[in-house]
């Protein structure tokens, strides 16, 4: 549920939503950074790299590399020495990164990454969607999304206590929407080095590289062994479910600001349709909620606020007694016609008594923008499912004919 | 054997799976030829070369998979690559 904040606003400020990342990054206090840049992730990098240059962040080395491949690669040895690390990237970057997140997570190193989401080429698009992150759901990084620039500040200080906790040990990519938050200017509290300092202790792992007691990291597995390494990565991402929840707690407690663990609920108690998304989108969907209950329209919002690990649980408990869920997804699996967040909803759903009719609607591709009337349009055929039944399970939003 | 998590071993962990099967050419010492330099020894890869009492040096088969940087390099021509027969 939606909770009553405690924000100080005499701490209130407006910035960028690439510097409040950059400030929340700074005040963690990391002792690498490795990134390449890329749009729309520059200015958090570009802002990085003021701070290193005007001696902000002691005890910190900021590495130049020449690609994606290469930021996160460095990022692997240094986490293996037991330093606390950070990239950020995107779209094109991400997809190039993709082998070495599989070996982040494989060998247990609890990496934070800014993830500022943009469509992937070809086309070439430098807007925003979800399909690269989406891309990149089963490389075993947790995986969070932001609904606004307060959020993702707080997020990513909770993303590396969750991720360095010693019975996580796991990446974590902590999602923006591109442009739509790394570049918008919205009034925040930034994250506070005080509190933070006692929020988030030293990251002391148990094992880390060192010559005087040499091990190796990532070491072969041959069929004996390499299913068990698997099986303690998911075991390790279905104790982060408590975790994650646990952290958002602590952090309600310690800086009066609460944005959902693994899910959050806008109006869902008496919901008989409820909107499923992730991200920036969740606040148009908000709005609308709010001028469809004041016609007595009982529509709610889930906000899937973490994707990786899949809150199954919080998921179906929240949609149960709805009379039909509608999932929105700024990607698709191309060849089945769904998004991921709508495949793995009903997939929970599937092997339970709860019968709820899920429709999924495929919108905000390359950065088309999503306006409250869509969103009502949606509403409105939600609306119909419920007396008529599912005529079109899943399908794009306002594909323009005219072109075609 | 208890696993520890992202594939993190100590050293010598794998000393029980021999891994000498891998080599087709075996290399073998000429002892008139070798001046003890220890080249060989610093520039194997696999840690298959080791020191003998009276100086001189002797190849662990049980590891070596033959790849024969140290006859390249050996100054004296004092290791031949010899074709292993099975």
């Amino acid at each position: 549920m939606s909770r009553e904040m405690n924000i100080d606003k005499s701490k209130m400020t407006v910035v960028e939503g690439s510097y409040a990342v950059a400030h929340s990054v700074k005040v963690c206090k990391p002792n690498v950074i490795s990134a390449y840049p890329i749009t729309p992730q520059t200015h958090i990098v570009e802002d990085l790299s003021q701070f290193m240059a005007d001696g902000e962040i002691p005890n910190c080395e900021y590495l130049n590399v020449e690609s994606e491949f290469s930021a996160l690669s460095a990022l692997v040895g240094s986490a293996a020495v037991g330093a606390r690390c950070y990239s950020a990237t995107t779209s094109q970057g991400l997809e190039l990164m993709h082998e070495v997140l599989f070996n982040v997570s494989g060998m247990r190193l609890p990496v934070v990454m800014t993830v500022t989401n943009r469509a992937v080429s070809a086309p070439i698009s430098i807007w925003n969607d979800q399909q690269d992150s989406i891309s990149q759901r089963d490389t075993g990084w947790i995986q969070m999304h932001a609904e606004n620039i307060q959020e993702i500040s707080d997020m990513t200080a909770q993303a590396y206590k969750i991720s360095e906790d010693k019975d996580i040990m796991m990446p974590s990519m902590v999602c923006m929407d591109g442009f739509i938050l790394s570049h918008v200017y919205e009034p925040l509290v930034l994250l506070e080095q005080d509190i933070t300092d006692e929020f988030l202790p030293r990251y002391e792992p148990e094992y880390t590289l060192d010559p005087k007691n040499p091990l190796s990291f990532g070491a072969f597995a041959d069929p004996n062994y390499y299913t068990e390494f698997r099986y303690m990565q998911q075991q390790a991402m279905e104790r982060s479910l408590k975790k994650i929840e646990d952290v958002a707690e602590e952090f309600y407690d310690m800086y009066g600001r609460y944005f959902g663990g693994l899910i959050d609920e806008y109006q869902t108690e008496d919901a008989d349709i409820i909107l499923m998304a992730m991200g920036s989108i969740v606040g148009t969907i908000k709005d609308v909620v709010d001028k469809l209950r004041e016609n007595n329209v009982k529509v709610g919002l889930l906000k899937v606020r973490t994707f990786r690990p899949f809150p199954a649980e919080a998921i179906t408990n929240v949609i149960k007694d709805a009379k039909v869920v509608v999932v929105l997804d700024k990607n698709i699996s191309l060849g089945l016609n769904e998004g991921a967040l709508f495949t793995e909803t009903k997939s929970v759903l599937y092997n339970t008594d709860i019968r709820v009719p899920t429709i999924g609607y495929m919108i905000g591709h390359g950065g088309r923008d999503i306006k409250m009337d869509t969103i009502e349009r949606i509403i409105d055929e939600a609306t119909e499912v419920m007396k008529t039944g599912i005529k079109k399970e899943s399908q794009f939003v306002d594909v323009r004919e005219d072109l075609l | 054997m208890t696993l520890l998590p992202g594939g993190i071993c100590r050293g010598s962990t794998t000393v029980v799976n021999k891994t000498g099967g891998w080599r087709t050419f075996m290399p073998v010492y000429d002892y008139d030829k070798c001046v003890k330099c220890k080249l060989c020894e610093l520039l194997c890869p696999d840690a298959s070369i080791d020191p003998r009492d009276d100086g001189f040096f002797e190849f662990n088969y049980d590891f070596c998979k033959g790849c024969g940087i140290c006859a390249n390099e050996c100054p004296k021509s004092a290791i031949e690559m010899v074709l292993e027969e099975k």
